[in-house]
C-alpha cells in the first residue's frame, strides 16, 4: 500500500479520500486502502485484547479484527445506529504485511477529493486527541476533516 | 500471477540439487553402481543447461567442472570414490548457496581444488577394471526413434540430433514416413516421421542416450545392439551373457532410462498461498451451505431442502479433497536426514544407518515443515549421546554400526514418528543427578519413570559431559518440546539400558483442522482441543461455593486446579446451574476448565489470529462456526500455565 505513505509523507497532489462518521467527527482515510463498505456483522470479543481491536468479525471467510477508533480518539463509546458501517480496509503492518482490519463508522459519507493546499498538519494545542493519532486537518465544504494516522494507531498493538 | 522465471528455476534446482544429493548418498553405499552414477550425471546435466539458460552464469560455470568429472566417472575413466562423493556432496551445497545467490567464490574455488584432487587420487589408485574392460566387441546398435509430434514446435530439431548420432559412428539413416498424413490434413510444424538407425562402432548405450537427454522422457526410443557381442553397459560382466540377456537388458535398460520423469509423474506445482486461498473459499463456501441448511429447514420446501442437502454433502467432499491437496508424504521429511546422519557419522567417527519406514505416510505440508528443526535435534542427539563408538559396540556384543530408525505412520487423526537408536539408552542416574545439580528436583524426590526421563526435555538440561559441536548445548530439547507442543502434538521418552531409546512424536495430521469441544462461556463461545481434553464433569453448586477460595477439586483421589473462564475473561455474566469442568491436560499437568455449557464436537478450520491479537495468549486461533460466527480457539499450554500456583511458576522461571 502506497497510500498510507502519501498520507503521512509528502502531499504533493490531491488526496482521494473515504469520509466517514465517527463519534461526531468527520474522519477521511485513502480510498485506495478501503477493501469494502459491509453492513454490521455478529461480533466475537476477545477477551484480554486491546480494548482498540476488542472485536473480530468473520469478513468472507477470513477472521479479521474490528477496529473501534473512537478508542485512539479517546471518545466515548457509542450504540451502533441504523446507519452504523464496517470498513474493511487493507493495512500496513510491519515490512511488508499487510493485514484486513475492520473500522467501525456511525455513517459513511462519501469518496471525495482533498485538496492539498488546504491540508494543514495537526495543531500543537487545541486538540482533544492524542496527536500522534492524527496525521493531518483539512477543511473541506465548511468542516474539518481528521486524517487518521492508522499506522501510528495501530503500531503499538503489533 | 505471473511468476518469476528466476524464481521457478530455483524451485527446479532445489529439486535437482535433492535428486543429486539423493543420488551421491546411495552412490557412496554403492560405488560401482552405473546407473546412479548416470542419474547424478543427469541431474547435473540438467542443472547446469537450465542454469546457464537462467542466466545462472556462475552455477553453470561451477557446476560444469563437478559434470565432466562425473563424466569421467561414467565413461569409466576415474573410478568412483568415496572422497569424489564426498566432494561433490560439498559441491552441491555449494550450488544451492548459488542458486540462492549467496555464495562465497573462495568456497567454489576450494571445493573445485579438491576435486581436482580427488579425480587424480582416484585416477593413481584405482585402475577401475571398469575402466581396463569396457565392453569392446560391440558390433554396433540398431535404433528406432519417434520423436513426439509437437517436438519441432518445442524446439527440437530433428536433424541436429541426427547429426549428433552420426558423430558417435558410422551411421545409416532410413527415414519412416508411414506415419505422415495426407497432404490435406498435414501440419508442417508437426513432425510425423521416425527413423531406423544402423550405428556401427563400439559406442556405449549411455552415448547414445545423452543424445536424446531433453527429448527421453516424451520420445520413443528402441535400442537394440547388433550381434550377440558383449553387454552394452559400462560395467565388469562376470560371463559372456547370451543374446538373450542382453535383450532383457536392453528392456530394462530402456524401462530405467527417464527416472525424473516418472518421479515427478503426474503432479502439478501450485504454490502454497494458492491453496490457502482455495482453502478461504472452501471455508467460505462451507459457511454459505450452512446458512442455506438451515434456512431450507426452517421456511423451504422440499426441492429446497434436497438441493440444501446436495450441497451440503457436496460442499463437505470439496473440504475433504481439499485438505487431501495439501498432504505431502513424509518421504520428502525423512530423506532430508540422510544426509544429516551421513554427516554426523562423519563428525563423530561412528558408523551409522539410517533406517526410514513409512515414508508414504502423508502429513499436511506445513507441519511438515516445522517438524524438521526438532527431528534434527532428535536424530543429532540419538547420533551423537546414543550411539556408542565403534570399540563399546563391539565390547557390548553389538554390531558395529549404529543403526537409527525414523519411522511414520498413522494413527487415526495423528501421524505418529518414532526415532529408535540402539545405542546404550538415556542413563537415568545421569539425567537424576544433573536435574537435582540444576534444581530441577530435590533430592530424594520421588519420580516415576516417565517423569525422570521427561526432565531431558527441562529447559536448560543437557548430560552429554562434554559440549561437542553437535549437541550438548542445552537447547535443544526443551526446544523440541515447545515446538511439538505448538503443533498440538505430544512426545514420549522411553528407553532400555544398553539397548537404545525410542522418542515417539504424536501430531496432528494437520494444523489446518482441528477436533474441538464446543463449549460456551457466558455469551460466548469457545473451541477446546479435543485431543487435550481428558473428561468432563459437572460442578455442582455447592462444590461451586465450596471450591469458592482454592478452585481445587478432587478428581479420582487427585486434586486438580481449575480455572473458571468466566472470571478469566470477565463476561460480567451469571454462571448457569449447571457449569461444567472440563479437564485439561498437557503432559502430566491437568487442569480443569469452568465452562458454562458444552455443546459439542465440533470439526473445524482454522483460522489464525491477527497480528493485533499475537500478544494474547490464550487463543491459538480462531475459527468459523456454522451460523457464521467466529470463536475463538483456546490455547491449552498457555491455560495450563496460567492456572499453574504463582510460586511453582515463580520457580520454573527462575
Amino acid at each position: 500500500m502506497t497510500d498510507s505513505a502519501s498520507l503521512t509523507g509528502n502531499v504533493a497532489g490531491d488526496l482521494e479520500v473515504l469520509s466517514f462518521g465517527l463519534g461526531g467527527e468527520t474522519l477521511a482515510i485513502p480510498a485506495a486502502m478501503v477493501q469494502e463498505i459491509i453492513d454490521l456483522l455478529p461480533e466475537t470479543a476477545v477477551p484480554g485484547a486491546d480494548p482498540l481491536v476488542g472485536h473480530v468479525i468473520n469478513y468472507r471467510g477470513r477472521v479479521i479484527p474490528l477496529a473501534d477508533l473512537r478508542t485512539a480518539f479517546g471518545m466515548a463509546p457509542a450504540p451502533p445506529t441504523r446507519d452504523s458501517r464496517i470498513i474493511v480496509i487493507e493495512q500496513a503492518l510491519g515490512d511488508d504485511a499487510t493485514e484486513l482490519i475492520g473500522l467501525r463508522a456511525d455513517t459513511v459519507n462519501e469518496v471525495t477529493i482533498l485538496s492539498a493546499a488546504s491540508r494543514e498538519p495537526p495543531p500543537v494545542i487545541g486538540l482533544r486527541w492524542r496527536r500522534e493519532h492524527v496525521s493531518g486537518l483539512v477543511q473541506h465544504r465548511d468542516q474539518i476533516v481528521v486524517l487518521p494516522d492508522l499506522a501510528a494507531i495501530f503500531a503499538p498493538l503489533r | 500471477m505471473s511468476e518469476d522465471p528466476a524464481s521457478v528455476f530455483r524451485v527446479e534446482a532445489a529439486d535437482l540439487l535433492d535428486q543429486v544429493e539423493q543420488g551421491l548418498l546411495d552412490l557412496g553405499d554403492r560405488l560401482d553402481d552405473m546407473a546412479l552414477v548416470d542419474a547424478v550425471f543427469r541431474g547435473l546435466h540438467t542443472l547446469k543447461g537450465s542454469g546457464a539458460m537462467f542466466g545462472f552464469d556462475a552455477l553453470a560455470a561451477f557446476t560444469h567442472h563437478c559434470e565432466s568429472a562425473f563424466d569421467r566417472v561414467r565413461k569409466g575413466d576415474v573410478p568412483a570414490t568415496a572422497e569424489l562423493v564426498a566432494v561433490i556432496l560439498s559441491a552441491r551445497d555449494h550450488m544451492r548457496a548459488l542458486v540462492d545467490g549467496t555464495a562465497p567464490s573462495a568456497d567454489g574455488e576450494a571445493i573445485l581444488q579438491r576435486l581436482a584432487g580427488a579425480l587424480a587420487s582416484a585416477t593413481r589408485d584405482g585402475i577401475s577394471p571398469a575402466a581396463t574392460a569396457p565392453a569392446s566387441a560391440l558390433a554396433g546398435w540398431q535404433l528406432f526413434l519417434r520423436l513426439p509430434v509437437d517436438a519441432m514446435r518445442n524446439g527440437t530439431n530433428p536433424l541436429t540430433l541426427l547429426d549428433e548420432l552420426r558423430a558417435l559412428g558410422d551411421c545409416t539413416v532410413i527415414a519412416r514416413a508411414d506415419g505422415v498424413p495426407p497432404l490435406s490434413e498435414l501440419d508442417p510444424l508437426d513432425c510425423h516421421i521416425s527413423w531406423d538407425v544402423t550405428l556401427r562402432g563400439d559406442i556405449s548405450r549411455e552415448a547414445i542416450e545423452d543424445v536424446f537427454l531433453f527429448v527421453m522422457d516424451d520420445m520413443e526410443l528402441r535400442l537394440d545392439p547388433i550381434a550377440a557381442a558383449d553387454s552394452p553397459l559400462v560395467q565388469p560382466v562376470s560371463s559372456p551373457p547370451a543374446a538373450a540377456t542382453d535383450a532383457a537388458v536392453a528392456d530394462q535398460g530402456l524401462a530405467e532410462a527417464p527416472p525424473a520423469a516418472r518421479a515427478v509423474g503426474e503432479s502439478v506445482r501450485v504454490p502454497a498461498e494458492r491453496l490457502d486461498v482455495l482453502m478461504d473459499r472452501v471455508g467460505e463456501l462451507v459457511i454459505a451451505q450452512s446458512r442455506l441448511s438451515q434456512l431450507a429447514h426452517q421456511d423451504g420446501g422440499v426441492a429446497l431442502r434436497s438441493v440444501a442437502e446436495e450441497v451440503e454433502r457436496l460442499s463437505g467432499e470439496l473440504r475433504d479433497t481439499m485438505m487431501g491437496l495439501r498432504m505431502v508424504p513424509v518421504a520428502s521429511l525423512f530423506g532430508r536426514f540422510r544426509r544429516l546422519v551421513h554427516d554426523l557419522a562423519r563428525d563423530t567417527g561412528k558408523a551409522i544407518d539410517l533406517v526410514t519406514e513409512g515414508e508414504s505416510t502423508e502429513i499436511d505440508k506445513s507441519v511438515i515443515e516445522r517438524l524438521f528443526d526438532p527431528l534434527v535435534h532428535i536424530i543429532r542427539n540419538s547420533c551423537d549421546h546414543g550411539l556408542e563408538g565403534a570399540a563399546d559396540r563391539r565390547a557390548a556384543g553389538k554390531n558395529e554400526t549404529g543403526m537409527v530408525r525414523l519411522s511414520a505412520h498413522q494413527a487415526g487423526g495423528q501421524v505418529v514418528i518414532t526415532i529408535r537408536d540402539d545405542g546404550r539408552g538415556i542413563d537415568r542416574a545421569r539425567v537424576r543427578a544433573k536435574a537435582e545439580a540444576n534444581g530441577l528436583v530435590q533430592p530424594g524426590q520421588v519420580l516415576s519413570d516417565a517423569e525422570l526421563l521427561a526432565l531431558i526435555f527441562a529447559p536448560g538440561f543437557s548430560t552429554a559431559a562434554q559440549v561437542t559441536n553437535l549437541s550438548g548445548r542445552g537447547v535443544g530439547m526443551d526446544v523440541v518440546k515447545r515446538t511439538i507442543e505448538t503443533l498440538r502434538g505430544t512426545i514420549d521418552v522411553a528407553s532400555v539400558d544398553g539397548e537404545g531409546s525410542e522418542i515417539t512424536l504424536r501430531i496432528p495430521l494437520t494444523l489446518a483442522i482441528i477436533d474441538g469441544l464446543l463449549v460456551r462461556v457466558g455469551d460466548s463461545r469457545y473451541v477446546l482441543p479435543l485431543a487435550a481434553i481428558e473428561e468432563c464433569v459437572e460442578l455442582s453448586p455447592e462444590q461451586d461455593r465450596q471450591s469458592e477460595g482454592r478452585s481445587l477439586i478432587t478428581l479420582r483421589d487427585r486434586l486438580v486446579p481449575f480455572l473458571r473462564l468466566r472470571e478469566l475473561f470477565a463476561t460480567g455474566t451469571r454462571p448457569d446451574p449447571f457449569q461444567k469442568i472440563v479437564v485439561v491436560s498437557i503432559g502430566t499437568e491437568r487442569v480443569g476448565l469452568v465452562v458454562d455449557q458444552i455443546i459439542g464436537n465440533h470439526q473445524t478450520v482454522i483460522k489464525s489470529m491477527s497480528m493485533l491479537h499475537r500478544d494474547i495468549g490464550s487463543f491459538s486461533g480462531a475459527t468459523i462456526l456454522g451460523d457464521g460466527n467466529v470463536a475463538l480457539i483456546l490455547d491449552i499450554g498457555d491455560l495450563v500455565d496460567a492456572a499453574r500456583p504463582r510460586e511453582e511458576r515463580l520457580r520454573a522461571a527462575g
